[in-house]
């Protein structure tokens, strides 16, 4: 939590306007009401730039960092796969193949800023109803199957982006750009789009903590203790999914964070879900954070693909996480 | 309290796994399940413990249909050992006991009274207080199915089915661990129903055995009556020999090789 705050003052703080960090905080504290007009002191582009746009830009990164740690863990959980990311189901490819068309037929204006993200949002939750009905029978839902028919429609979806991209000549770079994820660009209207994503399913998943701490026993384990199987498989996957679907409609396939953040908190803290849950979310947002400052700013006014620096900065530490743990317990297994 | 199978059948993959199988099952007694590999046992335990549902037939709970019971309600009556016992997950020992408790909590996680009395109580009896900060992987077999064991019984139920609690265990966890479930047994009053592989162990330690066979039950009653070597010989194709153990009087079956 106190990492959370530390990092927001820190990133918002760094830019290349050039702001040092008692203006940014002038500026931010001048806009609380009761305050005093801020533009005595600071031009209108200066205010613009701190609260139009690296504020909604550091809350957005916080938010999508949240979503994505946090469907991790629960696709973790509900999957009992160590390889389980949010992109796992296919919802990432199923939202690539959207935004690729549009970008690819160049409506991205029809509906405002919004067309983007309204078409990856709506083919990332078809992926997902098609994938749950692949692989459900007699209203069961077998977690090996799960997994095959995300793997399926994940590479059927992915060769369709590729052929889009191959066929493209002028928006090459702007499809692959999105597809390696970016928050470059983003306003105030993309944080209200995660957000209600964000407060409805947390505490959904924190609710279901302890049932996925029993779902490691194994399900028939969970079932014998009073856990409704089926029901909460298909409650964590749909929330995981959505928020997925949320976090990639504003920002493109943000790799990594995923994946990673929920196993570093697990090897931080221990198997429980009760606290792998909010730490995840804490922890995807701090990761995320610094990720996207890193890629804002280590390459002067370019910007590097967020998705880049979140598989380049997370794997080092990852990898020396694990490391250490395996030289402390002697490599037991998860 | 009373379990009774109604014409139970149930098929796997098309194969006729359970074919109409009936019995009572009444509070206050240990019962064994026989038979060889693929009789149908574990099926039959997967069906009175509802989490699997018949395609034939009933399981009834004091008399009301399993299948209407919550499945938190039933949790707190009924508790099931499984095959292969626990994972090797990385929560410790006390954690997992404490996840007996589950059936018992309300929707926030907590319950009415502090369990931790109760999770005290179900280590001490399972020996396992000193080892209750252990991770569940860094055990021995023999010592995570006295974690399985506790488990259940931190869950507090009146019927324990146990589907072959003793398999991988040396003798002396197999003696103990049936030592402690039937000592539990005959304090609490229990329904036990136990999947036994050691048919010895079964006439040392059962009030009644099932013999089950090609789905069906193919004998019932006491040790005495169940453990001839005649019906032995029809289920297994083995030739036997039955004598009486020299201190507790139970039937005894001796193997002798063909050979």
């Amino acid at each position: 939590m106190l990492l959370l705050a530390v990092s927001i003052i820190g990133c918002l703080s760094i830019g290349s306007a050039g702001l040092s960090f008692g203006d940014v905080w002038g500026i931010l504290l001048h806009q609380l009401p009761g305050m005093p007009d801020a533009e005595a002191n600071w031009s209108s582009g200066e205010i613009a730039v701190v609260t139009q746009v690296r504020l909604s830009r550091v809350i957005l990164d916080v938010l999508v960092g949240a979503s994505l740690a946090l469907a991790g863990a629960g696709f973790q959980g509900v999957l009992r796969n160590p390889l389980a990311d949010p992109y796992t189901l296919g919802v990432a490819s199923g939202s690539s193949v959207g935004a690729a068309l549009i970008i690819f037929m160049g409506w991205q204006m029809v509906l405002g800023i919004w067309t983007v993200p309204l078409v990856a949002f709506s083919t990332g939750i078809v992926t997902l109803m098609a994938v749950i009905w692949l692989s459900r029978s007699k209203g069961v839902m077998q977690i090996e199957t799960v997994i095959l028919s995300g793997v399926i429609i994940q590479s059927f979806l992915g060769a369709f982006v590729s052929l889009l991209v191959s066929m493209s000549e002028g928006v090459v770079n702007q499809i692959l750009f999105w597809i390696m994820g970016s928050l470059a660009l983003r306003s105030w209207e993309h944080v209200y789009m995660v957000l209600p994503f964000l407060c409805v399913a947390f505490p959904i998943l924190l609710f279901h903590g302890q049932a996925l701490n029993l779902f490691t026993l194994g399900e028939r384990h969970a079932a014998n203790l009073g856990v409704r199987v089926e029901r909460t498989k298909l409650a964590v996957l749909i929330v995981s999914t959505l928020l997925t679907a949320a976090a990639v409609s504003v920002s493109g396939v943000i790799g990594f964070v995923g994946l990673v953040v929920p196993h570093v908190i697990r090897l931080l803290v221990g198997p429980d879900y009760r606290l792998i849950i909010p730490l995840s979310a804490m922890g995807g947002g701090v990761f995320m954070l610094w990720a996207d400052t890193l890629a804002r700013t280590a390459l002067g006014a370019k910007e590097l693909p967020l998705g880049v620096v979140t598989a380049l900065v997370g794997a080092p530490i990852f990898a020396y996480l694990l490391h250490r743990r395996m030289k402390v317990e002697g490599g037991g297994r998860e | 309290m009373k379990m009774k199978a109604n014409q139970l059948t149930a098929t796997r993959q098309g194969n006729l796994v359970l074919d109409s199988v009936s019995y009572s099952f009444e509070a206050d007694r240990f019962y064994g399940m026989i038979g060889p590999n693929g009789a149908g046992k574990t099926t039959l335990l997967h069906l009175l413990s509802g989490t699997d549902r018949p395609d034939r037939g009933e399981v009834l709970l004091d008399d009301r249909p399993i299948a209407e019971v919550p499945r938190k309600t039933l949790a707190r009556r009924l508790a099931v050992l499984q095959q292969g016992g626990l994972p090797p997950v990385g929560f410790t020992v006390r954690e997992v006991v404490a996840m007996g408790r589950y059936p018992h909590q309300n929707w926030l996680g907590g319950e009415e009274s502090d369990p931790a009395s109760i999770i005290d109580e179900a280590l001490d009896t399972m020996g396992l207080r000193h080892l209750q900060k252990r991770r569940l992987h860094q055990l021995s077999g023999g010592e995570r199915q006295r974690a399985a064991l506790a488990k259940l019984m931190a869950q507090q139920p009146d019927i324990l089915l146990l589907d072959e609690p003793t398999t991988y265990l040396d003798i002396g966890y197999q003696v103990s661990l049936l030592d402690t479930v039937r000592a539990w047994q005959r304090e609490k009053g229990l329904l036990v129903i136990a999947v036994l592989h050691d048919l010895n162990l079964a006439a040392l330690y059962c009030d009644e055995l099932l013999a089950l066979h090609n789905g069906k039950i193919a004998a019932a009653g006491t040790p005495e009556d169940v453990l001839q070597p005649s019906v032995i010989e029809e289920m297994y194709g083995t030739q036997t020999t039955a004598i009486r153990h020299p201190i507790t009087g139970a039937p005894q079956l001796m193997l002798q090789p063909k050979a």
